[in-house]
């Protein structure tokens, strides 16, 4: 069974229809890249998925997603989040200290023990590559770091709730070219125990750190195949004049 | 052709010399008018301490008034009291309201404007039409006499907008993305305020409760006919109770204290100074906790 599962999605804001017909399928531990020029409709996709669309008034939406077979729209959308974790374009940590940031979730989701949130802190911040550069100044507020600290603590936020999925938002866009690779690294290792769906501008990106990758363009998918596949034999001439920057 | 571009020419330069000249009148005129204000402020100050400080002495803060001590020590605590009973009436309410206008509430709600509406009416009506309002409605129509709860439930009304106001303004400047951080880790709509939102927007809130506090330090109208102007520290919410602004009122009325009234005045003064500076403070502290964010 896929992990998760796009049927036939179409999207609007208000009259104007974000998506049209997207079907996608993610299997567990693979890492899926969205890709396609600004305004496709990827990241609207990728906030599908846990449903933060919600949020916005006048967003309606037809078709389904399944993640584990069950259709997102029955379950609590609370729970949902917490198996579907996310991690935004620019880092959006809260004005608290490193430690309760990555605390917030598990906290919220009733764990009190201070044993145990000691551990799950420690353990999220080792996942994401940041627990060497942060374990001394756990106290310090978490708005003192840099831009790619920053962003390595939201990923350690995210995977503190024990997430399934986890869903990236160009999540090294605002990053200078070591933080990104730092963070892609750590995309390669979390998707061990992940499934991670990614919105990206950087085709590079993509291809380093996709096992399969979907191009859209104007709200439809227009090619979704294995990364290698897309990049060195697309299908489609679309696809073809994107990835080798005629347009986009 | 080489005349018309030369008579552009002047012309530009004609508008620049008139816009130089306009600028530095106008630049001189803004700092005049920056300084009239400055000099307003720092000469009443000044004036106010130097007739009244010279003449506080230990008989002004005698726990029992009489007027031949004319003690403020017991309108002081009455405005210390005042002061709390108010913002405990109207922070909740102020808080709980602006809460729902800027999260919960739709944008397009008609209600958001009606009741925005309302508070910029409610922050231009004069303190003394609170007093009588007050006056009738709780002192006479729910029976609570002059007292202490009258008072109170009064201020509350008037400093509703004052708080309101800052709580909304606090409100919707924390970021939408720290929201949206919340809820991607499936925290609710109430966690996520109460966790979030409000933690980050407490220094605004607390300014304006400050903001409030000035001005129930410095209510006098809206007081006498709702809080009396009996000179005794109230011990229950149902007594009268004089606080330092009616106290000056009636002091200066009475025309036979005026050194006393200064130097109630002078402490009047500071208290409120120090209010206003700490409002000023905790906001650049806030501020300089969430400017990264």
């Amino acid at each position: 069974m896929d992990k998760i599962e796009i049927q036939d999605l179409d999207l609007f804001y208000g009259n104007f229809q974000a998506l049209r017909k997207i079907n996608l399928r993610m299997k567990a531990h693979e890492v899926t890249a969205l890709i396609g020029p600004s305004g496709c409709g990827k990241s609207t996709l990728l906030k599908s998925i846990n449903r933060m669309n919600d949020l916005i008034e006048n967003c309606h939406i037809e078709g389904k997603i399944l993640v584990d077979g069950k259709n997102i729209d029955d379950e609590d959308v609370n729970l949902l989040r917490k198996k579907v974790g996310m991690v935004f374009q620019k880092a959006n940590l809260f004005p608290m200290s490193i430690y309760d940031n990555v605390a917030y979730g598990p906290k919220t989701h009733g764990i009190k023990d201070k044993k145990r949130l000691d551990e799950i802190v420690e353990c999220s911040l080792k996942q994401a590559a940041i627990w060497e550069e942060v374990k001394n100044d756990l106290k310090k507020s978490a708005l003192a770091l840099s831009g790619g600290q920053q962003q390595r603590l939201c990923i350690a936020r995210a995977l503190a709730i024990e997430p399934d999925v986890l869903l990236m938002d160009e999540p090294t866009s605002a990053l200078d070219p070591i933080s990104t690779a730092k963070v892609e690294e750590l995309i390669l290792q979390l998707k061990e125990n992940y499934t991670i769906v990614i919105v990206t501008h950087n085709m590079q990106q993509a291809l380093r750190i996709a096992d399969q990758t979907a191009f859209f363009l104007q709200g439809k998918v227009i090619e979704f195949d294995r990364t290698q596949k897309i990049f060195n034999d697309p299908k489609e001439k679309k696809t073809r004049d994107y990835i080798t920057g005629r347009f986009g | 052709m080489n005349k018309e571009i030369h008579i552009q020419k002047t012309v530009e330069i004609a508008k620049k010399k008139k816009k130089k000249s306009t600028h530095s009148i106008a630049s001189v005129l803004v700092w005049a008018s920056a300084l009239l204000v400055v000099a307003v402020g720092i000469g009443i100050v000044i004036y106010i301490m130097i007739q009244g400080v010279p003449y506080l002495n230990s008989s002004l803060f005698e726990w029992n008034y009489s007027s031949e001590n004319v003690s403020m020590l017991p309108a002081l605590i009455n405005t210390i009291f005042m002061l709390i009973l108010s913002l405990l009436i109207a922070l909740p309410i102020g808080i709980a309201g602006s809460i729902y206008l800027v999260e919960y509430a739709k944008k397009s709600n008609p209600f958001i404007r009606i009741v925005n509406l309302m508070i910029d009416t409610l922050s231009g009506i004069p303190s003394i039409v609170y007093g009588l309002f007050g006056s009738l409605f709780f002192v006479k129509f729910f029976g609570m006499g002059l007292s202490l709860l009258s008072g109170a439930l009064t201020l509350s009304i008037m400093i509703l907008p004052i708080i309101m106001n800052t709580t909304q303004e606090a409100l919707r400047e924390v970021p939408m993305s720290m929201r949206e951080g919340s809820y991607g880790l499936g925290a609710g709509k109430l966690h996520t305020i109460l966790h979030v939102v409000l933690p980050s927007s407490l220094g605004g809130i607390i300014s304006g409760a400050i903001l409030a506090a000035g001005r129930i330090f410095g209510e006098s109208a809206a007081l006498i006919f709702t809080a009396g102007t009996l000179a005794a520290v109230s011990g229950n919410i149902m007594d009268p109770a004089r606080t330092m602004a009616v106290h000056l009122y009636a002091l200066s009325q009475e025309g036979l204290y005026i050194h006393e009234t200064y130097a109630s005045s002078a402490v009047l003064i500071i208290v409120v100074l120090i209010m206003n500076g700490l409002a000023g403070l905790i906001k650049k502290c806030s501020e300089r906790n969430t400017i990264h964010g």
